[in-house]
């Protein structure tokens, strides 16, 4: 039923359309028998009320002309079935476009007229037309024609038509351009407004002017007309066409230099580009961005909510001292009043523009000073940024702000820029080799495959062209293969740490395009990095209820948590991927046995690996304590501690307890300090008693200089003392100094200075104070209300969702109604169908008996005649 | 009359038989045929005489028989006894269970003659020579068996010969090595014991492997009676010394399995005192004991808080024992009667000792500390001193002071909660900064803290749902890239 109500509603819109006309709606109107007024019982104000009045016979005869129209005819029509075809030239065509289909119809339509035409007719010739008018009808030239095509026509220079000719250079685009920034030329700025105004009058002015001359030449060509018919007939008789062509030499053709204009008109104008930045420029901005990310990251370290922050009243009071110390720079406005109001929202604006005003009036007067020595340095860096432009065109932007920047920070050292400069240089030969284009790795196996074996440099650019080739604006599924690019990289670096020797210094170079991906998708890179730890976790906790113990897990768990230190900020007071890191590491700390060397070195790295994570936020790791602690007894002869205790991994006793004593007067005068290094870890080389020695005496020293860092970062700790009383009492009491060697001496004494400097400073602990619990306020709850009869409360889609309910149940009820009059409608029609059928046989019946009793009558009548007779 | 069955000679063979399925299948055959001769009354009841006199003697041919086939069956049971102590395990627990259906035959069907009518018959040699003692060997672990030999003790009669049978061997055993501590033994002699599970009620004394005629009047069926054993039993063995790991298992179960099914609980106090005097994790453990005689059974403890505070050592946050032990404490801290400074030498000791401890532990015990500090508001003090002494340049609190009035816990501050407000772990530092405020009213619940595993801690810091993830923005140049990076000074990528 829905199609013919749809249909019904068209032909309810055509009816009111046509509608009764306005002089028999007014007369039905005040006709008192046709109206229905609806009583209200009770007014309430703000409302309206549309069907106060209604005109019930108007509405019902509407009603029913309108189902005569769709519903009867549809009725009659119902057991036809003739159909109209449509047969003009590609009307159901859909691959045509209308453009095309409208030539086709008008080149047949010309070629039936043509074909129609009797040969006979030599006189007639087609009709020219231009622009659907015929040309015979433009000849005369008598028409009016509207005045904006004539002035471009004619060629009049106004302001205007300059403007529009010569685009750029013209006042009013220049106008516009500037109104925002300050024109230099015009001391007094005019407003928008003004100059619109001025605009308007001058064009209207211009008109008047044109339609003045439009009028004088009119009359003049009048009057050349007739002056001319009066010569006409004493030339010789010529034909129109000649005439005609007269005419058209006598319109101006359009010579070269406007054909160039209209041009360059239409031609794509260069735009504007902003001027190159200064070095100093872009110096200020990489700070403020810097500045702007750092005070974020306070902000996180802080773990201030952002709730905090929406609390924040958008104004301070006035009687603020601002001498609070905050770090973020404050922009809230002060509380102020301006002629009697408040002034919140102006200042602000005001402030602004005059501030930018200053800046460009600065900016003005400095700038021609300065231009030369700028030119000269923009010159320079042009020279220098040449070659990575032009390798750059390959390459993505990134890569070039990467290399500069990197060239910036290295600048003095003339040493590195050469490495760096030897590195690009074997980046760009791994590149004239490599192919171009790379698809991204399904699975870590083809990364392998893709990566394993080749030099660093290559493997390098093949990262950086998978992630060119496969930017996720260059196609939809680009993303999702990118993301998992992370985890089968790490899962690669992963492998690259256990294999032996690990590869170290690929590893290095590997964790920049980790940090650039990490960029590109932080989501996909913290789900990687989290189950990388999740796993590890696991593994640990297994180990730890089948075994009862647990070991250090191997040099890639090691990377993988030093990768997190890189890729994500530390310093956040919690952080999905760096929290679960940091509790990760603790229980490495207090659940791994120290059992080997490797072990302490391991230990030692995760020890810094928490001295790094926590160098920015200053916190407090005890595990971190305690395993130095440990550390520093078993490099001391075995004995029961004392003054000290030690917690789960080290044992006062037992066969690791002096892991880390060096007894060997030789080895240790000739122990020199040296880096760990980290292949230690997967494999202790079998190396002579002096070496292991000097490997003891070497943890030792990373051990004496995390306690000075130690020291150092928990200064400002309120019981700093007595968390550094253990260490403090194993310096000074147990380990033997005087027998170590000096660079050993030397570290313990600044170890043992950094700590016992430190004043020691209580005081007395206060509560904040509360604030006082304010009273409770009987205050009527207003609600806004929006409109009468609206039902108020709930959500917006709560709201959304009731109005399409009730719209819906009174479109249903509509519907029904419409059904069940069509239907009352239709009755009615079939029973006056039937009842004149019905009155249609009883009259032919009729006829029949009338027809049958003359019949008889005369028969009888005969009979009678007969008889007699 | 059956004449002797077939390959009866073999039986003596048996422990020499190399091959393991020939072993089981005589087992399983000397099961049932004395099975059958048990149940069909064919062996000799009474004194039994020598072999070799009863065949020259005046016994009937029957009763001749009936000796010879006794004699058979003593054998058997021999070399059951010596199968018990067979390599393999399947011959070990299937000679278990012949030799306890004998024992149950034997219940049924009695081979000594009653001494007068109704007295109550139980094979306990049988049961005593030949499957206790095998059961608590000195030399091998038997904690296998034992868990099989498990079902039987469901059954009263059994449990109650078993327990007698254990005491009278443990005081042999230990008689014979003089206080040379056996760790095996006393290993398989706890996991025999401790599996036992004792009946609390009267009327649970139901399940009998032998019923007898007159139940009720048997003493094996007095709840008491089975205390009176299980009390004889546990005092023989704790009366010796224990190896420490022994020690704890022990204490473990002390207050739970152990102290409810004693007649005098009270006999426990020399063991619990010695053992709260030793130390450490044990003293931690012994205090479960302690607390069950204190609270129920009048115990006067003296010193016991002194000794309590004693115990606090870095240790607790660590150890295995940690959640029992908090539970405990929070138990005895929470009387209101205790006066201020020694409950501020508490809170301040713990809160001391938590500057080394990991994050669940912590997450434990700063709610705790709070606790405290609303069950004893004269506390308070500690973390609200207002116009308190300004610059101190020592905290007055002796840490190293063993009698907790002495340690001036009350005029120190708990700077200890404002260092960790400084935590790496930001649940940690929130924790602690609520001392910061006023406490509100409500105590926390602790008891979901107290067991909170460092894995868990770990996988609930997983499964939080983060909004975003904020980057480094600090460009990256390297594994040891990083300004002024600290393994740049001290580790080498080699």
């Amino acid at each position: 039923m829905g199609k013919p109500t749809k249909q019904r509603r068209k032909g309810q819109v055509a009816a009111r359309a046509k509608g009764p006309s306005g002089a028999g709606m007014a007369m039905v109107k005040n006709n008192p028998f046709e109206v229905k007024v609806n009583k209200q019982k009770f007014n309430i104000l703000g409302r309206r009320t549309k069907h106060d009045v209604g005109l019930p016979g108007v509405s019902r005869s509407k009603a029913v002309k309108k189902r005569t129209q769709t519903l009867l005819k549809e009725y009659k029509e119902r057991e036809k079935s003739s159909v109209f075809k449509d047969k003009r030239f590609g009307e159901y065509n859909t691959k045509i476009s209308p453009e095309e289909k409208m030539m086709k119809r008008f080149a047949l339509e010309r070629q039936q007229n043509h074909e129609k035409k009797s040969i006979y007719n030599l006189n007639e010739d087609e009709e020219l037309t231009h622009y659907g008018q015929s040309l015979a009808d433009i000849e005369k030239l008598n028409d009016v024609i509207d005045s904006d095509s004539d002035t471009e026509e004619r060629g009049i220079l106004s302001a205007e038509l300059t403007a529009a000719h010569f685009g750029g250079g013209g006042g009013l685009l220049r106008r516009k351009a500037l109104t925002g920034e300050q024109d230099e030329e015009e001391e007094k700025p005019k407003s928008r407004k003004e100059l619109i105004e001025e605009l308007i009058a001058k064009s209207k002015q211009e008109k008047r002017e044109r339609q003045t001359q439009r009028e004088n030449a009119l009359e003049l060509t009048e009057k050349l007309d007739t002056d001319w018919k009066e010569i006409q007939t004493l030339l010789s008789h010529k034909t129109p066409k000649s005439e005609r062509k007269d005419k058209e030499e006598e319109k101006p053709k359009p010579d070269e230099y406007d054909m160039i204009v209209r041009e360059l008109g239409f031609e794509m104008k260069a735009q504007p580009s902003d001027r190159m930045k200064t070095e100093e420029e872009l110096a200020k901005e990489e700070q403020e961005r810097l500045q702007k990310l750092e005070a974020d990251r306070l902000r996180r370290m802080h773990g201030k909510d952002e709730q905090e922050n929406k609390k924040k009243p958008k104004h301070m009071s006035a009687d603020d001292l601002a001498d609070g110390f905050i770090l973020d720079k404050d922009d809230r406005r002060l509380l102020s009043y301006k002629g009697g109001k408040l002034n919140v929202g102006n200042e602000e604006e005001e402030g602004g523009n005059e501030e930018e005003e200053g800046e460009s009036e600065e900016e003005s007067e400095g700038e021609p000073g300065r231009e030369d020595e700028e030119e000269a340095i923009v010159e320079e860096d042009d020279a220098t940024d040449s070659p990575s432009d032009l390798e750059s065109d390959m390459g993505s932007e990134e890569e070039v702000t990467a290399n500069e920047e990197q060239k910036k920070k290295h600048k003095e050292n003339e040493q590195k820029l050469q490495s760096e400069e030897e590195q690009n240089a074997k980046i760009e030969a791994a590149r004239s080799e490599l192919p171009y284009t790379f698809t991204v790795p399904e699975s870590y196996e083809k990364l392998k495959s893709l990566l394993f074996g080749r030099k660093i440099e290559e493997q390098l650019v093949i990262l950086e062209r998978i992630q060119k080739c496969n930017h996720p604006s260059l196609a939809v599924g680009n993303k999702a293969k990118l993301e998992k690019l992370f985890g089968f990289l790490l899962e690669y670096i992963g492998e690259l740490a256990t294999v032996e020797p690990p590869e170290l210094g690929t590893i290095d170079k590997l964790v920049l395009p980790l940090y650039s991906l990490c960029q590109m998708f932080p989501e996909a890179a913290s789900s990687s990095v989290k189950f990388v730890l999740q796993d590890a976790a696991h593994d640990m906790e297994e180990m730890i209820e089948v075994k009862g113990r647990a070991t250090f897990p191997g040099l890639d768990m090691f990377i993988y948590l030093k990768i997190t230190a890189i890729v994500f900020p530390t310093s956040d007071f919690w952080h999905p991927v760096v929290t679960p890191a940091l509790v990760y590491m603790s229980q490495l700390l207090t659940k791994c046995q120290v059992m080997t060397l490797q072990d302490v070195v391991k230990g030692l790295f995760v020890c810094c690996l928490f001295l790094e994570y926590v160098s920015l936020s200053q916190r407090f790791i005890p595990e971190l304590i305690n395993f130095l602690v440990g550390i520093l007894h078993i490099a001391i002869p075995q004995k029961q501690p004392q003054g000290y205790t030690l917690v789960h991994p080290f044992r006062p006793a037992g066969k690791n307890s002096e892991l880390l004593l060096v007894c060997d007067k030789k080895d240790m005068e000739t122990w020199q300090k040296q880096n760990l290094p980290l292949s230690i870890m997967t494999r202790l080389k079998e190396s002579s008693k002096t070496e292991i020695n000097h490997f003891r005496l070497s943890c030792l020293a990373v051990c004496l200089d995390l306690i000075k860092k130690c020291a150092a970062l928990y200064e400002s700790l309120s019981s700093f003392h007595e968390i550094m009383q253990p260490i403090r009492v194993l310096l000074t009491e147990h380990i033997p100094v005087s027998e170590y060697p000096k660079q050993l001496q030397e570290l313990h004494k600044n170890a043992l200075k950094e700590i016992e400097d430190k004043g020691k400073h209580y005081t007395s602990m206060v509560c904040e104070k509360k604030k006082p619990v304010p009273l409770k306020l009987y205050m009527p709850k207003i609600v806004k209300v929006l409109e009468f009869g609206r039902k108020q409360g709930g959500s917006k889609e709560e709201q959304e969702r009731k109005r399409l309910i009730h719209k819906h149940k009174r479109e249903f009820k509509g519907a029904v109604r419409e059904i069940r009059k069509d239907n009352q409608f239709l009755a009615r029609m079939q029973l006056s169908e039937i009842m004149e059928r019905d009155s249609d046989r009883k009259r032919k019946v009729k006829n029949l008996f009338n027809s049958l009793a003359t019949q008889e009558g005369e028969w009888k009548a005969m009979k009678r005649k007969k008889f007699k007779n | 009359m059956a004449g002797p069955p077939i390959g009866l000679p073999d039986l003596a063979a048996l422990p020499q038989a190399d091959e393991e399925d020939v072993v089981l299948c005589a087992i399983r055959t000397c099961s049932r045929l004395f099975g059958a001769l048990l149940e069909r009354r064919e062996l000799f009841v009474g004194q039994l005489p020598e072999e070799e006199t009863s065949l020259a003697d005046n016994y009937s041919a029957e009763d001749k028989y009936k000796i010879w086939m006794r004699h058979r069956y003593n054998s058997c049971v021999n070399c059951l006894v010596e199968l018990m102590g067979h390599e393999s395990f399947q011959v070990k627990e299937l000679s278990l269970t012949t030799l306890m259906k004998f024992v149950e035959l034997e219940g049924k069907y009695p081979l000594v003659k009653a001494e007068w009518k109704g007295s109550f018959s139980f094979p306990r040699e049988l049961l005593k020579v030949s499957v206790v003692e095998n059961l608590i060997p000195c030399e091998e672990d038997a904690s296998l068996l034992i868990s099989r030999f498990q079902e039987y003790l469901e059954y009263d009669d059994i449990r109650y010969f078993v327990m007698k049978a254990v005491a009278e061997n443990i005081g042999q055993v230990m008689q014979k090595t003089k206080e040379v501590p056996l760790p095996i033994y006393q290993q398989n002699v706890f996991s025999l014991i401790s599996s036992i599970s004792m009946p609390s009620k009267e009327n649970e004394v139901v399940s009998f492997m032998v019923k007898q005629a007159n139940q009720e009047e048997w003493k094996v069926s007095k709840l008491k009676e089975h205390k009176r054993a299980f009390e004889r039993m546990w005092l023989g063995f704790l009366k010796h010394k224990l190896p420490t790991g022994l020690y704890k298992k022990v204490l473990v179960i002390l207050h739970d399995s152990i102290l409810p099914y004693l007649n005098e609980p009270t006999l426990m106090i020399d063991f619990l005192t010695v053992a709260y005097d030793i130390g450490g994790a044990i003293s931690l453990l012994a205090l479960n004991g302690l607390f069950v005689l204190i609270q129920q059974h009048n115990l006067e403890y003296p010193d016991f808080y002194k000794k309590l505070y004693s115990l606090l050592d870095p240790s607790i946050y660590h150890v295995k024992y940690r959640a029992r032990f908090f539970h405990l404490a929070d138990l005895f801290l929470s009387s209101s009667h205790l006066p201020a400074y020694l409950v501020a030498a508490f809170i301040k000791r713990l809160s001391r000792l938590a500057l080394t401890a990991p994050p669940q532990a912590l997450l434990m015990v700063i709610p705790f500390i709070c606790n405290l500090f609303r069950r004893h508001p004269a506390c308070k003090v500690l973390v609200h001193r207002p116009g308190g002494p300004e610059d101190l340049s020592e905290d007055p609190y002796i840490m190293d002071e063993e009698e907790p009035s002495e340690s001036r816990a009350l005029e120190s501050s708990l700077w200890e909660l404002q260092t960790l407000q400084r935590h790496y772990h930001p649940d940690v530092a929130q924790a602690a900064a609520v001392v910061n405020q006023s406490l509100s009213e409500l105590e926390d619940d602790i008891s979901g803290l107290l067991e909170l595993s460092a894995y868990e801690l770990f996988d609930r810091e997983l499964k939080k749902k983060a909004t975003g993830v904020p980057l480094e923005f600090e460009q990256v140049r390297g594994l040891f890239g990083k300004k002024d990076d600290l393994f740049a000074e001290h580790f080498a990528l080699e």
